[in-house]
């Protein structure tokens, strides 16, 4: 099942989808990835690209490896076999900085915001990597330390305000509902200004009208900074509705890659939902 | 009546105002926004700066002398803009209700055959989108805001920051046309056409001339010393006619800065940010920031709890004498120097009212302890009684003759008079000039000698010349017995109790009164939380029977209180149900600005309406609603009746339930 089930696509050309979003070319492919963790083999020999612009779900029934997956894109975990081509090059194991500063920013299944910090501190948190000015400076925020914070405290705002939730802006994070945690960790995965933004189970826990909410602020974030979207969901109904192409995984193998429509007509992904005997 | 004519000179127009603004306050702040966590601010030249491009870019596009411009939105800067920039095009703006339902926005933009309109944000231009299917008069869409527009078809769409690009642009070409309209402006040129909000069927557009605008905002300003350095936050709709005398007529008059909060929902941080002086706010938002107020004492301490109340006990007994300037002793004023310092300062700054000098409240009835409530804090709140027929204001309490049951003296300039069936009528320089479109409308409300009739029953106080509203002139009925019939005045009297939302009474040619109730959701459910009582929905919690005893408490009470009016004792509720869902203006059982619609309610209704006259103790009911989004959905329940202990009175058609 390594090949793709969609008609093949120039991987260096784009192309325009019907609602006129422009999708790129293939800015990260994993090919043959292998990732075992003792003698459990998580992931088995997975191969697909992710294109520039498009928003790329992962579904599969629990434990079908796509937390793992996803951990191998972000860089946090390294495969034992295959290759992750990252921006047409090889990308080797990395050190923790180096994983934050690729330009991949991911939210978690279970949030892991700051708590007892603000809404905003929280997503100031996200524009680490973006200032440069020595302990020094910063610790008496003069020169260069107070010229970027400024540019970073006007770019937190800006997605504050793009994510509407000025009026949560000094709040602990802690006093939040659970909704609105969710935007709150959106909105710092998205202040570190990312190529790649990686959301896991983003919807997960939401009631209907959180998630109507939250499925426009992707296509929003999508829409507005052409961000590459790679996405973990249970919903059937927003995966369908959102993405692009849908990669399927089961048992840590894959079994069907394309559009949902493709997806939702293949045999064995069907199988895999509705349940049958395995060998 | 002898109409005022403004000395050679004056200013006859708002874009005339706007160029003596510049001329005498061009540096000081006119407007400021807050957006991006931080205030910006517009000086007056600026602001003109940006009108005046705006206006050209409106050329640029083809508006021309006596088109109608239509604006819809939440309040900003830019908006505001767009009012005077449309008029010095020499066409006439009219604001919409940026929560009305797509056939209200379709019924007026075909109504006044706007040919441009002016959104805030893509949520506008898809209603205005819709509309368009239907109403083919449309030609430019504006919008401000450019978040999602990217893929819009913009053929006859432009941004606002690109027309005043386009206007600064062709600033040779356009800038003789508009001088030209803009000094065309006469005293009875139409400055601005307001809809109203449909209590009573459909919207009529309200034509109100620069003479109406400029006379009222004059009068109103110098009744209470209003000068330039008043600050006042705009946060109502601005389609309402007070928002555009207060941010518009008031603002340009004396040139005090207009501030827009950054959303909706941060609007009381807004408040407390900006520190208004001059504040307006339906009474709604006074009861809920008395109520969160009250909430928040139940949570705090002991200690604080008990210095709140000792100080407001104290305050409520001094505070408004004070405000009044009657004599209070050197104890009593040290005592509450004191409340000042620890209780009443801090809490006034929380609310966002430490410096407010004149607060108003009206388009309904507020509760004497609430009125109370904040006249006792120091904050001087006062209440005026006004139409948008009337430019807003009919009366208003000058300072020091403040009272929770009047509306207040004739506005300076207004002569007021009560015909025989007790209906109030009057007379003033802010009388609109027509109804658009609506000669029989006009004539029907508004007599060759330019009397308006208000729809409001009520009477002027013999001995201080207040006027005294007592409900709306049409809803005053008679029983079967032939006793009065005031619905409003019971209904204003329990929703002075926090727990109660919404009232809704019948009665008019029955023999006995009944009441719908709406709980308050905020109110209830924290009673419900701290006194353990679980529930899921708000349905589960209206029909819990510890909190219809609460309500039906709420109700015996007000029975006696009404009681002892004598004229109106035959009001008092008999039997009574609260209701599963709250009324809502998305369903057409209230109006935009949250007043009752009683035929419309009584016909959804009806068969609740039957069942408590058929003295069932249970019914059965389903109900439409409509979401947010439009979609409609059906809810269900089981209600149960129920009766209440009224007073008797000797009346003859007087039946003790119970």
């Amino acid at each position: 099942m390594n090949e793709a089930i969609h008609p093949p696509i120039d991987p260096n050309e784009g192309y325009v989808t019907e609602d006129g979003r422009r999708i790129g070319g293939v800015v990260m492919e994993m090919k043959h990835i292998t990732l075992r963790f003792g003698g459990v083999e998580a992931i088995k020999d997975i191969s697909f690209d992710i294109r520039e612009g498009e928003i790329r779900a992962i579904i599969g029934p629990n434990g079908a490896g796509k937390s793992s997956m996803l951990n191998v894109i972000s860089g946090f975990y390294n495969p034992q076999e295959g290759e992750v081509w990252y921006k047409g090059q090889i990308r080797k194991p990395m050190k923790p900085f180096q994983v934050a500063r690729q330009g991949i920013a991911r939210t978690f299944q279970n949030i892991a915001l700051f708590e007892g910090m603000s809404v905003l501190d929280n997503v100031m948190t996200g524009r680490l990597n973006h200032m440069k000015a020595s302990f020094l400076d910063q610790g008496f925020w003069w020169g260069k330390a107070q010229r970027e914070e400024v540019e970073n405290r006007e770019k937190a705002e800006q997605i504050i305000d793009f994510l509407e939730i000025q009026a949560i802006r000094k709040t602990p994070v802690g006093r939040l509902p659970y909704g609105l945690k969710k935007r709150v960790e959106l909105a710092r995965a998205l202040a570190a200004e990312p190529q790649i933004l990686l959301l896991d189970e983003p919807m997960a826990g939401m009631n209907v009208e959180e998630k109507e909410d939250m499925s426009r602020f992707i296509l929003d974030v999508n829409d507005e900074f052409g961000t590459t979207i790679v996405l973990i969901e249970h919903d059937m109904g927003v995966v369908m509705d959102l993405s692009d192409r849908v990669v399927v995984m089961d048992y840590g193998k894959k079994i069907g890659d394309g559009t949902p429509d493709e997806v939702r007509n293949n045999q064995e992904v069907i199988d895999a939902y509705l349940g049958v005997s395995h060998d | 009546m002898a109409l005022a004519t403004p000395p050679a000179g004056a200013p006859q127009s708002v874009p005339a105002l706007l160029a003596r603004n510049v001329a005498q306050f061009g540096s000081k702040p006119a407007y400021r926004e807050k957006e991006f966590g931080i205030w910006q601010s517009w000086s007056w030249s600026e602001a003109s700066e940006e009108i005046e491009a705006l206006a050209m870019g409106f050329l640029a596009l083809g508006l021309e002398k006596g088109d109608y411009l239509a604006i819809i939105g939440r309040n900003r800067p830019a908006l505001y803009w767009s009012f005077v920039a449309a008029q010095k095009c020499g066409a006439i703006p009219v604001a919409l209700y940026q929560d009305s339902p797509a056939e209200e926005m379709a019924y007026v933009l075909e109504h006044c055959g706007a040919r441009f309109v002016v959104c805030g944000d893509q949520e506008q231009v898809d209603k205005v989108i819709e509309v368009q299917e239907t109403v083919h008069g449309i030609d430019q869409i504006i919008y401000v805001d450019k978040r999602g527009m990217r893929k819009y078809d913009h053929t006859h769409m432009n941004a606002m920051e690109d027309v005043q690009s386009e206007g600064r642009a062709g600033h040779y070409r356009l800038e003789p046309i508009m001088r030209e309209r803009e000094a065309a402006l006469g005293y009875d040129d139409t400055c601005v056409m307001l809809y109203t909000s449909g209590t009573t069927g459909k919207p009529k557009g309200v034509v109100l001339s620069n003479r109406n605008i400029i006379e009222t905002a004059k009068n109103s300003s110098e009744f209470d010393h209003l000068d330039v350095h008043e600050e006042v936050l705009a946060y109502l709709p601005m389609a309402w006619v007070g928002d555009f005398i207060f941010s518009i007529g008031q603002a340009y008059w004396t040139g005090f800065c207009v501030n827009c909060p950054e959303s909706p929902e941060t609007m009381l941080t807004d408040l407390r940010e900006i520190g208004p002086t001059y504040f307006f706010a339906p009474p709604r938002i006074f009861e809920n920031m008395l109520t969160s107020v009250m909430i928040r004492m139940e949570d705090a301490g002991r200690f604080k709890r008990r210095m709140f109340h000792y100080f407001m006990d104290h305050a409520r007994e001094v505070g408004p004498k004070m405000l009044d300037g009657e004599s209070v002793g050197a104890m009593d004023r040290l005592k509450y120097a004191l409340g000042n310092l620890m209780v009443f300062g801090p809490l006034k700054n929380t609310l966002g009212l430490s410096r407010v000098r004149v607060g108003y409240t009206a388009g309904e009835a507020i509760g004497p302890e609430i009125f109370d409530f904040y006249r006792s804090l120091g904050i001087n709140l006062k209440q005026l009684y006004g139409q948008t027929e009337a430019s807003v204001f009919i009366t208003q309490q000058p300072d020091s003759e403040v009272r929770p049951d009047t509306v207040g003296v004739p506005s300076p300039g207004v002569e007021l008079r009560i015909d025989e069936n007790g209906e109030v009528y009057y007379r003033s320089p802010g009388v609109f000039v027509e109804y658009y479109k609506n000669a029989e409308s006009t004539a029907s409300t508004k007599d060759a000698e330019g009397w308006v009739a208000t729809g409001d029953a009520g009477f002027i106080e013999p001995d201080t010349g207040h006027l005294r509203i007592i409900d709306r002139a049409k809803d005053v009925g008679k029983m079967a017995d032939g006793s009065l019939f005031a619905p409003k005045y019971v209904e204003n009297k329990l929703k002075f109790y926090p727990n109660i939302l919404e009232a809704v009474v019948f009665g008019n040619g029955r023999e006995m009164c009944t009441a719908f109730i709406n709980i308050d959701l905020t109110a209830v459910g924290n009673w419900a939380e701290r006194n353990n009582i679980a529930y899921s929905s708000y349905q589960e919690l209206a029909g819990h029977p510890r909190v219809l005893e609460t309500i039906q408490s709420h109700v015996e009470e007000t029975n006696q209180s009404i009681a002892q009016d004598e004229m109106l004792s035959g009001c008092q509720i008999h039997r009574f149900l609260v209701l599963h869902k709250e009324l809502d203006a998305d369903d057409g059982e209230l109006t935009r600005t949250r007043k009752v619609r009683r035929n419309i309610i009584a016909e959804k209704y009806s068969d609740l309406i039957d069942a408590l006259y058929a003295g069932k103790t249970e019914q059965y009911t389903e109900t439409e609603v409509t979401y947010e989004d439009g979609r409609k959905g059906k809810i269900t329940a089981t209600l149960e009746l129920r009766d209440a202990k009224v007073v008797p009175t000797g009346a003859p058609a007087q039946v003790a339930a119970e």
